[in-house]
């Protein structure tokens, strides 16, 4: 694998104090960037209780709207997840644009990924067919492009309170005082160990 | 905190305050000496950790530019990044899980015990169980380490119960919540574990022992510590009669400076060690310090490391307490009719959300990928370590073609697996795979190591100076005043995670540098 991933994880780990909160909800009518998504949470989903209202709303700063929908129709593809919401792939298609607009290069080869996407779809790779979609991103599986939108689905997928909400996990627990009385060891479907080989918590 | 002019030649100077380096400061400190800590990273504290596995990265992680080369996975996979390990006051004490063993007897004789493995450079080292064991013995009592001097073992979290379920139904006898420097009672003024699970994030309650809240405080509290953070060491100086000098560093300021020194001990970590000891190469050393052997920076050893995660069909939330909160030690005997020499331990390991997606399947995509992350809450974790062989050509080296911030050579670490550690490697993850299946497993996944956390053996002790770098005390056989003070001085790698020994070794090597300071022969 190039450098790209590595520098990646160091960028997101060093990067801007991102909180690791919902897209930004902002009202329609006053965005001005280059591309727009939009969506709606579904009333079901657990996240619709996390945000401000059910609709979002994402501007795109660089990448034109069509650019972001194929972008995040291509982090669906990579990272299939039953139920985990558009608003969630929405954050890859936020990130690629940041990085376009950081760097010319990445802008090129974005706009150029996604071309190659629509052309392997042969004409749409957004409306294409599932089994379109797939044969599409496999067809440009090991490309700088691939490699790029891969890479950044690990950090921006599964790095957000939307992800954590959806797949169970809390997060922080400090703030909580740890699971010392919050279930640490409430696992009951297999026979408890043996009080040698696991002694009794620490009461004080 | 003491302060010492930077022409005051008759300190001790320490680069790194990890195990080895924060360690032997303190130690050294306790019995009189000056010492100069040297430590390229910021000094956080508990109260500054973050239960966030990415931001916390950015604050502890080393993250300065390396490169990679050879066939091992990791240079595939993390090729800007061949360790996982720390860059702040307390060096990877602060990201370590915590497990405390002692190597065994027969791994310190490794040469003799496996033979002449081919492709190996394998080598007995030059003490023995017995010289280290009063040492390993004032180690655990130093760290807290459980299932030792009284203290209790730790409450086994869920994570431990699979695997403790999986270990008795698949046969195994040795499965416990481990030997663990992570207090399962309030001991010297530190509380006990609060199962926050977070434990490479930093300890923030301070159960777990490192360096940053222990040795270097206690150190300060002598008078006898002049600890400088944000102080990479760029240079080791020496005289013409070949003694080192003094250390240059940068300081926080960006600023060069000169610190005159009466020994240097660097403990710098397996890469940075040997990185430095090359850096200093001069006419009189035209290939290093300490380099006449040819040895510094060869040897490297990471551990034979994999992981397997399993699926459950009940909850399991791995995430829950101790990230290593146990271990099955039946495979660390060396039996070589398994098809390899040394032998490896099981230790349960979890991740959160964002790094089990970092590091679950690195590269990995589609369907099978994500039945993993949507699994989560039903995984449990166990991570593989055993002994590697060390190779010459598992190497450390200067990659001039690439410079670091400080417009210095970027160190290259290449490594190709022996076939010794893919057999292990596949024996482990069929025993993991075994023990899962045992507790109920519905699918299971070998995940290939992470970014290396034991890297050792760059500067390896040997009886013979053509072997190796240093001595059996650390000191090297070039330059008399000069020693290694972390796990590179590793001979061979064991079976064990690290700490302990390094911690052990640096206990050791204090007592000898103040008997020699003492005696005028440095």
């Amino acid at each position: 694998m190039d450098f790209n991933r590595v520098t990646l994880l160091a960028d997101h780990a060093h990067g801007p104090a991102q909180p690791r909160s919902l897209i930004p909800l902002t009202r329609r009518e006053f965005l001005k960037g280059a591309g727009i998504l939009t969506g709606t949470l579904a009333a079901s989903s657990i996240l619709a209780a996390l945000a401000p209202s059910r609709a979002w709303a994402l501007e795109l700063k660089t990448l034109a709207s069509a650019q972001g929908d194929a972008l995040l129709q291509m982090g669906k593809v990579l990272y299939p997840h039953k139920g985990l919401p558009d608003a969630v792939y929405a954050l890859l298609a936020k990130d690629l644009d940041a990085a376009a607009g950081k760097d010319p290069k990445t802008a090129q080869m974005l706009t150029e990924g996604v071309a190659a996407l629509d052309k392997a779809a042969g004409g749409s790779f957004v409306t294409a067919s599932d089994a379109k979609k797939l044969e599409a991103v496999k067809s440009l599986e090991g490309t700088p492009f691939f490699n790029t939108v891969r890479g950044q689905c690990i950090t921006s997928l599964y790095d957000n309170d939307m992800a954590f909400a959806h797949f169970g996990y809390p997060g922080p627990s400090w703030d909580k005082g740890g699971y010392i009385n919050r279930g640490f060891n409430d696992l009951k479907w297999l026979p408890a160990p043996s009080a040698s080989a696991s002694p009794a918590p620490y009461k004080a | 905190m003491a302060k010492f002019e930077l022409n005051d030649d008759s300190v001790v100077v320490i680069i790194g305050s990890g195990a080895g380096g924060g360690t032997l400061a303190n130690e050294l400190c306790q019995k009189g000496v000056k010492v100069v800590l040297l430590e390229a990273g910021k000094h956080e504290s508990p109260a500054t950790f973050i239960n966030d596995e990415w931001k916390s990265f950015g604050q502890l992680a080393w993250l300065d530019k390396r490169t990679t080369s050879g066939t091992w996975r990791v240079a595939k996979d993390f090729s800007g990044l061949p360790a996982w390990i720390c860059k702040t006051v307390g060096g990877t004490t602060t990201h370590w899980a915590g497990a405390s063993l002692r190597l065994h007897e027969h791994e310190l004789r490794a040469r003799t015990v496996y033979g002449d493995i081919k492709g190996a450079s394998l080598l007995d080292w030059p003490l023995t169980l017995k010289d280290l064991e009063p040492f390993y013995s004032r180690a655990e009592d130093k760290m807290g380490v459980t299932r030792t001097h009284d203290i209790p073992g730790l409450p086994g979290n869920n994570n431990f119960k699979v695997m403790y379920a999986g270990a008795k139904k698949a046969g195994y006898k040795d499965c416990n919540t481990g030997h663990m420097a992570i207090n399962s009672r309030p001991r010297k003024d530190r509380g006990s574990c609060l199962q926050i699970g977070f434990c490479f994030q930093g300890c923030k309650s301070g159960a777990k022992w490192s360096t940053l809240y222990t040795e270097i405080p206690a150190a300060e509290k002598t008078g006898k510590l002049d600890l400088r953070p944000q102080a990479h060491a760029l240079k080791i100086e020496h005289n013409d009669a070949g003694k080192v000098t003094g250390v240059v560093y940068r300081d926080a300021d960006g600023k060069d400076q000169r610190q005159k020194a009466r020994v240097v001990c660097v403990a710098g970590n397996s890469i940075e060690t040997p990185r430095l000891l090359l850096l200093s190469a001069s006419p009189k050393y035209p290939d290093g310090l300490a380099n006449s052997s040819g040895q510094v920076g060869r040897n490297y050893m990471r551990h034979m490391t994999g992981s397997v995660y399993a699926v459950f069909n009940e909850p399991v939330h791995m995430y829950r307490g101790t990230t290593m909160a146990g271990i099955i030690t039946d495979e660390a005997a060396n039996n070589p009719k398994r098809g390899f020499v040394g032998g490896y331990e099981m230790e349960t390991l979890s991740l959160g959300l964002p790094f089990m997606a970092a590091f679950l399947d690195p590269g990995g995509w589609g369907p099978d990928f994500t039945y993993f992350m949507d699994n989560y809450t039903r995984l449990a974790g166990m991570w593989l370590v055993g002994e590697d062989m060390p190779r010459p050509t598992n190497r450390v080296t200067l990659n001039s073609a690439e410079k670091d911030q400080y417009g210095l050579a970027v160190p290259n670490v290449h490594f190709d697996d022996h076939e010794n550690d893919v057999a292990m490697r596949n024996h482990a993850y069929a025993a993991g795979e075994k023990v899962y299946q045992a507790a109920g497993a519905v699918r299971t996944f070998r995940t290939p190591p992470y970014p290396s956390t034991h890297n050792l053996g760059t500067c390896r002790m040997s009886a013979n100076p053509r072997d190796g770098v240093c001595n059996k005390w650390g000191q090297t056989h070039d330059v008399a005043n000069l020693f290694i003070s972390d796990g590179s001085q590793f001979t061979t790698g064991g079976a064990e995670n690290p700490t302990l020994t390094i911690v052990t070794l640096a206990i050791r090597q204090a007592g000898y540098l103040a008997e020699q300071l003492g005696k005028r022969s440095i």
